[in-house]
């Protein structure tokens, strides 16, 4: 529907990938032939690399090329496209040419029972290159408006959607064109005791955690991030000035994942006002498991905890005995601790 | 078994069913008897081989069987996914059962096969079991994968299935790979590496096409035609669906997939193809009776009609009961019988599947790294450095 806002305005827009003519798997494009013409929206074969290049090309031309991967996991083949051609089209070519008319559109993240291949979130591969926006709504209104300004916006984006959300969020979306600006974080729970920054579908997630903890008596901040690059630093800085705290969760792995981007940037900029170290609650380093999705998911009950023993930090650590700082860590960190000891029973 | 010994010319003929009760051949005979297979072949830049097929009672009798329970199988599957007890995503081998048992004739268990994410009944081919299978697919234990892989991962080394694999087209590298090393080691095998017509259009079929031709490597490139990748027809998708001929510079073979004689064949006359001349590509002309994935109801882009058209038609277990009834070698209570005790089969291994208990939780941190090889410093400036073996 967001793409029907679309092609009634521009004439120059496609909308092409792997069964997208008929809709798509999620649907999201069902009608979009029909009412916008065959030569505007078009399955392609299945060849990953070959539809980014070839978007890539279109939209060097000054066209809006919209192209979508069936799921985020199979970007992987378009990878070289994307990294070495679309970002550094317009730097390398002194801005002779770019292809900022291009969206990547690619459904990711869990949906319960996806498995290793339909699960995944590679957000972050791509906030390591520089030259792509990185785009991930939270809900339907949320989506339109986003993707509308990606579409828009003069640089390529990779626009990641929650596919969890497709089947599950209900919202009134207005039908009038509308764009929510890129690279602007939103807060949209304010709080006082700590700041959750996360995007996509991870933040209903926080936000049942952060209900639960005002049960507790803690306030807490949510932030949704929305463009994961350029990223907008100093909103999550002025909140964490005002909290002194500060949790980021996504679903991709721990390690190197975009919350370590955030961690640092904010560790830099906000050292002495932060009062516990940032808290990260992430999907596990393992591959994304089929039977164990509900364990290496960052549930809200591991966003709960780790909300408590941040707020609860500093006045742990302060009365602490070594013994009781010990205890404190091995509560916090329960599943890292056990992720190591199994590391060593394995090997 | 007295029947063994006894050969006559005669044979190819069908027999009336007055003779069954002094049935020439027996069901176990291993006296060879001689099919034409349903359509001639088209080769590509090769003479294809001819369509008489030898063959001998059992294994007509077994290629009833296999395909049966892979049926089944997959029936079941369907019915399981939909209760909820396989998770992840599901694809489907209905349909295309021929191609499997048909390969799996030519070739011993030395050769190699890697294929995509239909895998169950390449695996059941390879000698898998179904209580595997079904383990897998529900997550447990018993599974192949322990549980840890699901449907799209199916695997078995001591028989040479170097598995499932999730991204279109991923695979097809990895087995021209497989037949690098067999070359190198000279031990006269060769790998077959499936795609579908899907993945014929992933640009890393040609780069690996490129190195197997270039470096003669027995591997043979199957191409599971079953003219439909996803919700995709093929000539939506593909300028040539000629896909036997595109590998230009690298012989070709089309054969009738849903004719289990004619895969044999092709598959023969590959294996020796390989090992003399390098790659060669087979396509097999198949159909999936079910969806894509199971989330496809695989009605929307083609039609009933065109389904049951091809299951009337071309059904490979159905032209093998013919073939078993032309040449007198069961009735067809028989062979419903057989039907019978397949789906019996078949509910007990998910029976025993569903006993299987979930793979233990510290499976989620297991197998993702094992410990390298540790090396260790020493010495007074610590420079001298002793690698340890595992």
């Amino acid at each position: 529907m967001i793409l029907v806002a679309y092609g009634r305005q521009v004439d120059c827009a496609y909308v092409f990938g792997e069964d997208v003519g008929f809709g798509g798997v999620f649907r999201c494009t069902t009608g979009l032939s029909d009412r916008f013409g065959k030569q505007r929206v078009f399955n392609t074969p299945l060849c990953e690399q070959g539809i980014v290049g070839f978007a890539i090309g279109l939209a060097a031309m000054g066209n809006r090329a919209i192209a979508e991967i069936q799921f985020a996991d199979y970007i992987f083949p378009a990878f070289d496209q994307i990294v070495n051609e679309a970002a550094k089209f317009r730097y390398r070519s002194g801005n002779q040419f770019n292809c900022g008319g291009l969206t990547i559109r690619a459904p990711y993240g869990a949906v319960g029972h996806g498995g290793h291949y339909h699960s995944q979130s590679p957000e972050a591969f791509f906030c390591h290159v520089p030259g792509i926006k990185v785009v991930i709504p939270r809900s339907p209104q949320q989506a339109k408006g986003l993707l509308l300004s990606s579409i828009r916006d003069p640089n390529p984006v990779v626009f990641f959607e929650p596919k969890w959300l497709y089947r599950l969020a209900v919202e009134e979306v207005p039908e009038n064109d509308y764009m929510l600006p890129l690279s602007e974080a939103e807060v949209i729970r304010e709080g006082s005791d700590i700041t959750l920054v996360g995007w996509g579908a991870q933040l209903s997630v926080m936000e049942q955690a952060c209900v639960e903890a005002e049960k507790d008596g803690i306030s807490c901040e949510l932030i949704d991030l929305k463009t994961l690059i350029p990223w907008d630093k100093e909103k999550i800085e002025s909140s964490v000035n005002k909290t002194g705290r500060l949790l980021v969760s996504h679903e991709a792995p721990i390690t190197g994942g975009f919350g370590a981007e955030i961690s640092a940037s904010i560790t830099e900029r906000c050292f002495l006002r932060l009062e516990a170290p940032v808290a990260r609650v992430c999907g596990l380093d393992t591959p994304f498991p089929l039977v164990f999705e509900p364990f290496y998911l960052p549930t809200k009950n591991k966003i709960l905890d780790a909300i408590k023993s941040t707020v609860n930090y500093y006045s742990s650590y302060d009365k602490s005995s070594p013994v009781h700082q010990h205890t404190l860590l091995e509560k916090n960190h329960l599943w890292i601790y056990a992720f190591n000891a199994l590391d060593r029973r394995v090997a | 078994m007295a029947q063994l010994t006894r050969r006559t010319t005669d044979l190819l003929k069908p027999f009336s069913a007055a003779l069954s009760s002094t049935r020439l051949l027996t069901t176990t005979s291993t006296t060879p008897i001689t099919v034409e297979t349903s359509l001639p072949f088209t080769g590509h830049k090769i003479d294809p081989p001819s369509r008489s097929v030898e063959t001998t009672p059992q294994e007509l009798m077994n290629f009833f069987r296999d395909m049966a329970l892979m049926r089944r199988m997959e029936i079941a599957a369907d019915s399981l996914y939909k209760a909820k007890l396989i998770r992840g995503f599901c694809h489907l081998y209905d349909g295309q059962e021929a191609v499997s048992v048909g390969m799996e004739a030519a070739i011993t268990k030395k050769d190699c096969i890697i294929t995509a994410y239909r895998d169950h009944c390449i695996f059941l081919g390879r000698g898998g079991t179904l209580l595997e299978c079904f383990a897998e697919l529900m997550g447990r234990k018993d599974g192949c994968s322990k549980g840890k892989g699901g449907s799209m991962h199916f695997y078995k080394k001591d028989s040479g299935f170097y598995g499932g694999h999730g991204i279109v087209g991923a695979q097809i590298p990895l087995g021209c790979g497989l037949a690098f090393a067999q070359k190198y080691s000279k031990d006269e095998n060769v790998t077959f590496a499936m795609y579908g017509d899907g993945a014929a259009n992933q640009g890393q079929l040609f780069e690996a096409l490129n190195m197997a031709a270039l470096w003669d490597l027995p591997a043979i490139l199957v191409c599971e035609n079953n003219h439909y990748g996803m919700g995709t027809a093929e000539w939506r998708a593909a300028k040539s669906p000629a896909y036997y001929k595109r590998g230009d510079y690298v012989p070709g073979l089309k054969a009738n997939g849903m004719d289990a004689f004619a895969v044999k064949q092709a598959c023969k006359f590959a294996k020796e193809h390989a090992l003399k001349n390098g790659p060669i590509i087979l396509e097999m002309d198949t159909y999936r009776y079910h969806g894509h994935s199971m989330s496809d109801p695989g009605s929307t882009y083609r039609t009933r009609d065109e389904i049951s058209g091809v299951r009337q038609e071309r059904d490979p277990i159905e032209r093998i009961r013919k073939l078993v009834l032309s040449h007198d070698l069961a009735t067809e209570k028989e062979l419903k019988d057989i039907e019978k005790e397949v789906r019996k089969e078949v509910d007990e291994a998910i029976a025993q599947a569903k006993e299987s208990p979930m793979p233990d939780p510290s499976e989620l941190f297991t197998n993702v790294h094992v410990k390298g090889f540790g090396v260790e410093a020493f010495g007074a400036d610590r420079k001298e450095l002793r690698a340890v073996l595992p």
